[in-house]
């Protein structure tokens, strides 16, 4: 077991080194970090310009793979991903900015995945009846709207629902109110309060998602041989189907669920704008718009560890739910 | 031999009892989108406490969806239309689910059919067993886990203690379908549905399971709804019987009465199509000089013996077709990490088939009969030994060659769902193995289909239909008719009969054998099924573990095995001995 991890760690591990100097190669190709210097007024000599792109490391004079080796070389030596066209560490920003994402990602799929898992099931056990024909329509409406759309109606259904109360009770606007101050409990609940929307957006998305998986392979496991066993042995049909047939189904689950949390850093980017939570998402919108290639490497490997971790995970949940795959 | 017909027993109960369980004009019928589609049509039978009851007919006459409309447990779209279901005197179809709940597994055990499915992959068996204990409150907390093992113990898993914490998948077939008896029997229930219980099983497996669910539900004095389509294990397990055809019950009464005097038309046919060992091999319609009818009839058969025998001694010095000597298969199995287990699945076999005669190759799942199929094929390459195909050395076949052996050695595989691809009509499956090797232009392809549908017994209009339209006699038949498409010398058929039912068994094996004296073909006949094996084979091999250890002509076999394997396996055919009303 010991040798299986660890031969999987070094797969892992070259994994992400090919995912990202790809990406490095790719943005230094299609990049032009000197462009926003060019535009400024008083335009900077060609001197400068070169001197702050060599100390970033991107200067478009110096051959691709050497600025990728020296990238490589500065990871390695100095555990550093290089500086940002903002003068900060790239690591420290991704640093900052993923908890921020993750808090968000985490709770809003952890809820969306429940909600969607019940849902799916209870459509599954009451098919084609009133209920199911409701969440199946709801999911698809879900499906059918722009998540900016989603963000937008929510922000207006607090701003009503604070103007009915007559107080501020959900911010939407960032991730904590601005100069608050006070004990650690108050902070955290400022904090809880912005987070209330995007999560509840990313749950509605999540949940349509998941239920109509969840449906379709609780369908299938619904006429399974050992279901009716379960029953011939005295169990009542919910016991049953509860006991034998969600804990089956929920095993091709497992990969969905730990896949699309992996890929969900770049699907929030539009929340994270909605918001305005600086997070991930937004990082590598502006790495790109602001052309800044380590910036773009960096976000590559965050979401490279990202997917394998949850890879791992997906293995990890699939074993525990499925005793034949042990071993 | 030591099995011997279970005679009547003698406590029967006298009309004045009253029934266990009395269906009475049970319709069950399927909601389709084209309306209600009946399964069961006025189905009544009786069955008193003790007695053992067996509903035979083929798939689809509407004997499991009987018993499983007894506990209710319809699938899908089910549902009882009319009649009643009294057991104890009390009307099942008009309880509540709450009060069918209580009914079953408490008061009615079931078995199901397939092991391999019925038991939940993710929950280990001390679980599953201790559930249905638990649902029916014959035990708690610790005392349900001493009573798991002790039904597991019952049932025959001797170390079930050990094995509590295991999963179905750690376990052999019969020993799931033990667990499943155990959960049937679990809180001794007055009536066990026992629903095909050994039919995914080996004899011998289902020999001994059979045995001791005979022996556990005469010890409980349970009675016993017995559903299976085989004749000979009815006999032989059940005093009373019930033929059902199509949703309706055509004979009912005494197993042996029923047997040995069947008086429905379907019945008599059921009775006739049965394998045992009392049947002979079927001869040609054309060798046998008579109709098509005259299949079984004992005047044309010792003429056409005597000729056959004189037949085969005049070819005595002729060489054999396919020539096998000590092959060998060696499997390594990789276990943990990097390390191997080496399994010998066929250890240094050896026979030989002459052209125009049957070989079986018989033996229990796991013998190695299969891989020898195989490794004639050409499909896996030979570990050591030499296969020789009309004095041709097959292991060094490449190219061109190999093509040339596989258009003269063809294969015909068990599952007719399996082996056909569901997205290629029947002209198509039929013509591809004339296109993968360039034969003929399309209209001549075209002609060859035709012929060989016709030699199947299959319409020209059959060749725009779908797999999923077919039965699965008829699929069979296709696989034959691909099989055939390039003339071959040799057909390997690998249990090609053994997923069918009885009467469409008989038809395909009829067809084998009009085919084989037509055009002179070679079979290689791989089955588990002895009874089939003295229906067609002219000489027989008897694999056990990768050995043959008994080589010998079909009668010889039959009529004095030598070793105590064979023997074991002729006894464990069902209704083995049991005289057919033929």
């Amino acid at each position: 077991m010991a040798f299986y991890i660890f031969r999987r760690f070094v797969n892992y591990f070259f994994l992400s080194l090919i995912a990202t100097c790809l990406a490095y190669v790719v943005s230094s190709l299609a990049l032009d970090p000197a462009a926003k210097y060019y535009g400024r007024n008083p335009q900077p000599t060609q001197q400068t310009i070169d001197n702050i792109l060599d100390g970033l490391g991107v200067n478009p004079n110096v051959p691709v793979l050497q600025r990728l080796w020296d990238w490589l070389v500065n990871l390695v030596v100095h555990g550093s991903l290089g500086t940002g066209v903002n003068g900060v560490s790239i690591g420290d920003q991704i640093i900052s900015r993923a908890g921020v994402s993750l808090r968000l990602l985490l709770i809003g799929s952890l809820i969306g995945a429940l909600v969607g898992v019940t849902l799916g099931v209870w459509g599954a056990v009451r098919q084609y009846k009133l209920s199911d024909q409701v969440v199946t329509y709801g999911s698809y409406l879900i499906f059918a709207t722009p998540t900016f759309v989603i963000g937008v109606l929510l922000m207006i259904a607090a701003t009503a629902l604070n103007g009915a109360a007559g107080a501020q009770l959900i911010n939407f606007t960032g991730e904590y109110s601005a100069g608050l101050s006070g004990s650690w409990w108050d902070l955290t609940l400022d904090r809880g309060v912005h987070l209330l929307l995007p999560t509840i957006a990313l749950v509605l998305i999540g949940a349509a998602g998941y239920s109509r998986y969840q449906r379709s392979v609780m369908l299938d496991v619904l006429s399974a041989d050992f279901i009716r066993t379960a029953r011939a042995k005295g169990r009542s049909r919910n016991s049953a189907l509860v006991r034998h047939g969600v804990r089956v189904a929920l095993i091709p689950m497992s990969t969905f669920f730990a896949y699309s949390f992996g890929t969900l850093v770049s699907g929030s980017i539009m929340l994270e704008i909605v918001f305005s939570f600086h997070g991930m998402g937004e990082f590598a919108l502006n790495a790109i718009s602001q052309s800044d290639i380590n910036a773009v490497a960096g976000t590559t490997l965050f979401v490279a560890i990202l997917i394998l971790f949850s890879s791992t995970l997906s293995e990890v949940l699939y074993a525990a739910l499925d005793p034949r795959v042990r071993n | 031999m030591s099995q011997t017909v279970i005679e009547p027993v003698s406590e029967n109960a006298d009309a004045s009892t009253e029934p266990l369980l009395q269906i009475r004009d049970l319709e069950v019928g399927f909601q389709t989108q084209h309306g209600v589609v009946p399964a069961v049509r006025g189905v009544s039978l009786t069955l008193y406490a003790g007695q053992t009851l067996a509903i035979v007919g083929e798939s689809g006459s509407g004997k499991t969806t009987t018993a499983q409309a007894i506990i209710n447990l319809l699938a899908g779209t089910g549902k009882i239309t009319a009649g009643q279901i009294l057991f104890e005197g009390r009307d099942l179809t008009a309880l509540s689910a709450k009060e069918i709940q209580d009914v079953r597994g408490r008061l009615i055990g079931y078995v199901p059919q397939d092991p391999m499915s019925n038991l939940n992959p993710v929950w280990n068996i001390g679980f599953q067993v201790e559930e249905a204990i638990k649902a029916n409150n014959v035990a708690q907390g610790k005392a349900a886990r001493e009573r798991t093992i002790q039904v597991l113990q019952e049932a025959g898993l001797s170390d079930a203690e050990d094995r509590l914490k295991q999963f179905p998948h750690q376990f052999s077939g019969g020993m799931r379908q033990r667990v499943l008896i155990g959960i049937g029997l679990s809180a001794r229930p007055k009536l066990l549905i026992a629903d095909e219980p050994t039919s995914a099983l080996d004899v011998t497996v289902q020999r001994q399971i059979l045995d001791h669910l005979g022996t556990l539900t005469r010890d409980y004095g349970t009675s016993v709804l017995f559903i299976t389509h085989d004749l000979g294990l009815a006999a032989e397990r059940a005093e009373q019987l019930v033929v059902m055809y199509k949703g309706k019950v055509v004979e009912s009464g005494p197993s042996q009465e029923i047997l040995a005097n069947p008086q429905h038309p379907y019945t008599q046919r059921l009775v006739a199509a049965a394998p045992s060992l009392a049947s002979r091999r079927i001869q040609s319609a054309k060798t046998a000089g008579a109709g098509g009818e005259a299949i079984f009839s004992e005047g044309s058969l010792d003429a056409t013996l005597v000729a056959r025998a004189a037949e085969r001694e005049a070819d005595a010095a002729a060489k054999d077709l396919i020539s096998i000597q000590n092959i060998s298969k060696l499997y390594r199995i990789r276990t943990k990490g990097l390390k191997y287990n080496e399994l010998l699945a066929v250890n240094d076999v050896s026979f030989g088939i002459r052209k125009g005669t049957t070989t079986a190759l018989v033996g229990e799942s796991g013998s190695g009969k299969s891989t020898v199929a195989k490794l004639i094929l050409q499909l896996e390459s030979i570990t050591s030994g030499q296969i020789e195909f009309d004095g041709q050395d097959v292991a060094g076949l490449k190219g061109a060659a190999l093509l040339k052996f596989r258009r003269r050695v063809q294969p015909v595989f068990q599952d007719p769902y399996g082996s056909l691809d569901p997205q290629y009509n029947v002209g198509n499956t039929i013509a591809e193995p004339l296109l993968a090797h360039k034969i003929g232009s399309s209209k001549e392809r075209q002609d060859r289909v035709r012929e060989l549908l016709d030699q199947v017994s299959l319409p020209w209009a059959t060749r725009y239909r779908y797999p999923s339209e077919l039965s699965g006699g008829q699929r069979q038949r296709i696989a034959v008719a691909r099989a055939l498409a390039l003339k071959p010398d040799v057909l390997v058929l690998d249990e090609a009969v053994s997923a069918l039912d009885v009467l469409v068994q008989g038809q395909i094996l009829n067809l084998l054998t009009e085919l084989q004296t037509e055009l002179g073909l070679t079979y290689l006949f791989i089955t588990h099924d002895l009874a089939v094996v003295r229906l067609v084979a002219d000489n027989v091999c008897v694999m056990q573990k990768g050995r043959i250890v008994e080589t010998a002509s079909t009668d010889e076999v039959f009529d004095n095995p030598r070793e105590a394997y064979t023997q074991e396996l002729l006894a464990a055919i069902p209704g083995g001995n049991f005289q057919f009303g033929r």
